[in-house]
């Protein structure tokens, strides 16, 4: 298996899936020419071509409506923001349209329809641009939402959206753009609705997706030395959630802390902690505790971002006071 | 014999070089009158109670539907607002599923999942029935830009009215369309009034067609109160976008009689000017004196022609009301097309 860039990762499973199936195309601000913003779409244009590989003007209610009339005549648009934050322009086609479609029509149409880019947090860009809105996305029905924390995953998820029929809120990470892992070469497809157990323990589960899983292995590390093995469950696809991995996973640790880089109200954290809460009450030692984003918009100052965002010595403390050894 | 020798013998009437046969006419007028009749009915269930929610009635703007409906190839894509009941009835959609929908019924064109403002087709290429203001915009370019992604010939006939216009989404759909030449038709019902705010008080342009001028759209502007001139302008504008040439924009210069929803009595209009439109150019009143005029057909053949669509309307009517409500299992029916059964929420059930 070949080391490659979690961008890289994402590359192949447009490009494998570009190749397979000629009614996938990839359209977005600066995919083509440019070769992406964050240059996942890098060597596309020269792959495919203009027709399949479209730049689009700064527009994004505009295109994202244009790749759902698309995918309503019966092509398979991969819609790319440059970041999630500007697809708030965008959010009534994605959840007036996109979303409803297939049951508002009665069945008679749907959106086989990707939207990716990167959410979250990147570096020093302040308020406006280091947001998490996975939670907007999850609570809408007729929507999936898939969040890969690693290369392989990345590939894996990315070409499993492709190929759904349904609308996929697909959220990369730019932060984690760079990171190199050992991906599966040719066709590598993970199905939708499937956690992942990162790391297993048996004191503690720690669910956490995106960049945040990253943390939460880091944590488990230290966690180690100091004797608390922790499980460490990724999601992967936010919407719909696979709480059975997560539940089997605390009936076993009795304990679990949920992490997110988003807010916290009415955040992942606080879905998953309902459901742990509702179906694994009996299995609960100690309550669910949640690492979460400070309740501010992003401040730009080096030392107030780091400190809004949760920190590996967050959860490593979370952890400890879960499992009773503060 | 030439065509046109065939059709100078035939029976029918010719308008700016354009033969209409007698038999063409006679099928506009009828699609024009159901459609007024249909939305009467819809008007007087609504005032029973029986249809609830929003409805937003068309009576008035007959010869756009069916102009447009005449124009296009039953393959092209078409896209419209929530003021949707003319135009899905034009493209062909079987009054009692139309009126099901309008009763929440089991067979309503989709399901009784929608309701007046979600009317879909997919069979005609109808594509709804968008509720959100301006929203079918982007989706109508959606379309094209799959025709062009084919090169299948296929035309988007986009409709919005002259509130929707005033989207930004429209300006943005403007842009890519005329960009990428994308075969667009877009049409502006320019019925003088968003929802109570008359043109003049919402737009600084209120010349619509020339929305497009900055974008490089042609536009033009159309009696859309004259189903024959609606459909000249309309074959013109979709040979524009079938060629190749890229969008264009239809003002269609029409009015409603009603108000803009149920809810509404419209009192931001005189009487005075409503019975202007509609005593001095009601488009189904026209093309009967018209087709009088040329000889084809008589005052008596229309009464009865009305006699006999009402009775229609009334019969779909009933047999919607016949029907059942949807399953309560329907509920859960199409939230999505792969529905991952061991994932939450789970598929078709509560908790």
């Amino acid at each position: 298996m070949a080391k490659i860039t979690y961008r890289e990762a994402l590359n192949q499973a447009m490009c494998n899936e570009m190749e397979r199936d000629d009614r996938v195309f990839l359209m977005g601000e600066e995919v083509a020419d440019y070769n992406g913003a964050y240059k996942v779409s890098q060597g596309m244009l020269d792959k495919f071509g203009p027709k399949r590989v479209i730049d689009t003007p700064i527009t994004e209610l505009g295109f994202a409506g244009l790749g759902v009339g698309a995918a309503m005549a019966g092509l398979r648009p991969i819609i790319e923001f440059m970041t999630w934050n500007f697809a708030i322009l965008a959010a009534d086609q994605i959840v007036n349209a996109a979303a409803k479609m297939r049951y508002m029509t009665g069945g008679q149409y749907h959106c086989p329809m990707v939207f990716r880019g990167a959410g979250g947090a990147a570096a020093r860009v302040s308020s406006q641009h280091s947001q998490s809105f996975e939670n907007w996305y999850a609570n809408i029905p007729g929507l999936k939402v898939v969040m890969p924390s690693n290369p392989a995953d990345a590939k894996g998820l990315l070409t499993a959206s492709i190929r759904d029929n349904d609308t996929v809120i697909f959220i990369e990470n730019e932060i984690n753009y760079g990171d190199i892992s050992e991906v599966p070469e040719g066709d590598y497809i993970i199905p939708l609705g499937k956690a992942d157990i990162k790391r297993v323990g048996t004191d503690i589960t720690i669910v956490a997706h995106s960049r945040m899983t990253g943390y939460a292995l880091a944590a488990a590390k230290e966690l180690a030395k100091q004797g608390i093995e922790a499980e460490v469950v990724d999601p992967r696809t936010i919407r719909p959630l696979d709480e059975a991995t997560i539940l089997a996973s605390v009936a076993k640790t009795n304990r679990a802390l949920v992490v997110e880089e988003g807010w916290r109200f009415a955040g992942i954290g606080a879905e998953i902690s309902a459901r742990i809460m509702e179906k694994g009450f009996d299995d609960l030692d100690a309550p669910v505790t949640r690492v979460t984003g400070k309740d501010v918009p992003m401040p730009y100052a080096a030392n107030l971002e780091k400190h809004a965002l949760p920190s590996v010595a967050e959860i490593v403390e979370a952890a400890r006071v879960t499992c009773n050894r503060a | 014999m030439t065509e046109t020798e065939s059709q100078e013998q035939a029976a029918g009437l010719t308008q700016e070089g354009r033969f209409y046969s007698a038999d063409r006419l006679h099928a506009m007028h009828d699609m024009m009158l159901f459609i007024r009749r249909f939305e009467e009915k819809a008007g007087q269930m609504y005032g029973l109670k029986k249809i609830g929610g929003f409805c937003h009635l068309c009576n008035g703007q007959e010869a756009v539907c069916v102009g447009i409906e005449e124009a296009s190839d039953s393959n092209d894509y078409m896209t419209t607002s929530y003021r949707d009941h003319g135009h899905v009835l034009a493209r062909g959609t079987a009054a009692t599923s139309v009126m099901a929908e309008l009763l929440g019924r089991a067979g309503g064109v989709v399901g009784g999942k929608g309701g007046s403002m979600h009317m879909f087709n997919v069979e005609k290429n109808f594509a709804g029935g968008n509720g959100i203001v301006g929203e079918q915009v982007p989706i109508g370019i959606g379309f094209g830009f799959a025709s062009q992604y084919r090169d299948d010939k296929r035309v988007s006939i986009t409709i919005m009215g002259d509130g929707g216009v005033n989207q930004g989404a429209v300006y943005e759909s403007f842009n890519m369309a005329a960009l990428w030449k994308l075969p667009v038709v877009f049409v502006i019902e320019n019925n003088q009034y968003a929802m109570g705010t008359s043109l003049s008080r919402a737009s600084a342009e209120t010349h619509l067609y020339k929305r497009g001028i900055s974008f490089k759209v042609p536009g033009i502007q159309v009696d859309g109160m004259d189903v024959l001139e609606v459909e000249r302008k309309m074959s013109e504008a979709i040979e524009h976008a079938r060629s190749g040439k890229g969008p264009m924009i239809v003002e269609m210069m029409t009015y409603r009689y009603r108000g803009h929803s149920m809810s509404d009595p419209a009192t931001y209009r005189t009487r005075d000017e409503v019975n202007e439109w509609r005593s001095g150019r009601d488009p189904i009143v026209r093309l009967q004196k018209q087709m009088i005029e040329a000889g084809l057909a008589s005052e008596a053949e229309f009464k009865q022609k009305d006699k006999d669509i009402k009775k229609d309307v009334a019969a779909a009517a009933k047999a919607a009301e016949a029907q059942p409500e949807p399953d309560l299992s329907a509920l859960w029916d199409d939230v999505l097309t792969d529905e991952i059964p061991n994932a939450y929420p789970y598929p078709r059930q509560v908790g």
